[in-house]
């Protein structure tokens, strides 16, 4: 069994694979990450049967957390598997923060969270933004912290999807890519190293001062949501609201009441962008 | 028939713009009230009270218009809905200043 240590924002994984290549390509994509001694979770990437480590082989998402009804994925999209299964311990074991589905960006010491379904642009926006200025935070999941309201930085890898690799790697450098996955179950997939300064900066969390819905594939269109519907759509956005319990409830009336809502829709990703850097100066105060 | 509701320990409420965000802390649900849920909520906080008894304060608090029954059935719709929400329960008359 080979391992891997890193940690992601506050969150601390200690991989273990039947495969050595999928960790050389792992460690490649998070060398600037840090490398803990202890581990907050086990993820482990297994052949389901013997003859599946050699034969079509096969990877089987486990670990402290586990899906049992998950179809194990071919072992040439291991980073989308390893992806994957992080994603399923942060969401389904992580206790210290309110975890959100949501990507997220700071400038001038506040930030953007922009939550919405797979598709929604949330994650190429916010690797955009990490492009011009902003700090990126993360794309997968915002943390939010229960005691002082901030958001916590989970800064992994950026999941590019299908047009928006194509978005990236017009703007940013070949060498913060990894391999194009091809007919995954999501479509083609690369993976986008994020700025080192995001990195650097993963313990660093900020207040929020602005919450976004996008939708990408839509006329242009702003609408403002209430506080009961941002409350609301936020509880489906969550994976551990509940339970949290009632520290998650405090930490969702606190975040509703500190930032406005906006659902924005728009159809090309530097006009998107160019809404949400409007919006912010407008919305997010001063 | 009387309402009983809960302990003012056992629940959170929060103001959310037109809703109000009610944790119950026995059962960790959440719940979101509109008007007047919220406010026959917290008058039976604690409390056991007769409909006729919650819809007179309410109309005090509130000067609120009885209109040929209106308010009357729509408290009972009310209250029915805060019983199967288990935010309320109800106790009948000779169960009243009894221990539970």
């Amino acid at each position: 069994m080979h391992e891997f240590h890193r940690q992601i924002g506050p969150v601390r994984f200690r991989l273990l694979s039947d495969w050595k290549a999928p960790l050389d390509r792992l460690a490649r994509l998070y060398a600037a990450y840090p490398e803990p001694e202890h581990c907050d979770f086990t993820v482990r990437l297994d052949a389901p049967n013997p003859w599946r480590r050699f034969i079509r082989p096969h990877i089987r998402l486990g670990g402290d957390y586990a899906v049992a009804e998950a179809a194990p994925l071919p072992l040439r999209h291991a980073l989308l598997a390893a992806e994957m299964a992080m994603n399923l311990h942060v969401a389904l074991g992580w206790r210290r923060h309110l975890v959100i589905h949501a990507s997220s960006a700071e400038k001038e010491g506040r930030v953007l969270i922009m939550t919405g379904q797979s598709g929604s642009g949330k994650s190429t926006l916010a690797a955009m933004l990490g492009t011009r200025g902003w700090r990126f935070m993360g794309d997968e999941f915002a943390l939010v912290d229960p005691a002082i309201g901030h958001i916590h930085p989970f800064p992994r890898l950026v999941s590019l999807k299908n047009e928006a690799i194509g978005v990236m790697e017009a703007i940013a450098p070949t060498e913060r890519f990894g391999p194009r996955l091809t007919d995954t179950p999501k479509g083609d997939i690369r993976h986008f190293v994020p700025p080192v300064e995001s990195i650097a900066a993963m313990e660093r969390s900020a207040p929020p001062a602005l919450i976004l819905y996008p939708r990408f594939g839509f006329a242009p269109d702003v609408r403002p949501l209430g506080m009961e519907e941002n409350f609301v759509r936020l509880t489906q956005a969550s994976t551990n609201y509940v339970a949290l319990g009632e520290t998650g409830f405090g930490a969702l009336t606190r975040l509703v009441r500190a930032a406005p809502a906006l659902a924005l829709d728009f159809d090309d990703g530097e006009a998107g962008l160019a809404m949400v850097e409007q919006l912010w100066t407008e919305e997010a105060g001063q | 028939m009387r309402f009983a509701g809960p302990t003012p320990d056992s629940i959170r409420i929060e103001r959310l713009g037109v809703l109000t965000a009610c944790y119950h802390r026995p059962s960790g649900r959440t719940h979101l009230l509109t008007e007047p849920a919220p406010e026959i909520l917290t008058l039976i906080a604690g409390r056991t009270l007769s409909r006729s008894d919650i819809l007179g304060e309410l109309t005090r608090q509130y000067d609120l218009a009885e209109e040929d029954g209106v308010m009357e059935e729509a408290l009972a719709a009310r209250l029915d809905e805060l019983v199967e929400a288990g935010l309320a329960v109800t106790v009948r008359e000779d169960e009243v200043g009894t221990d539970a």
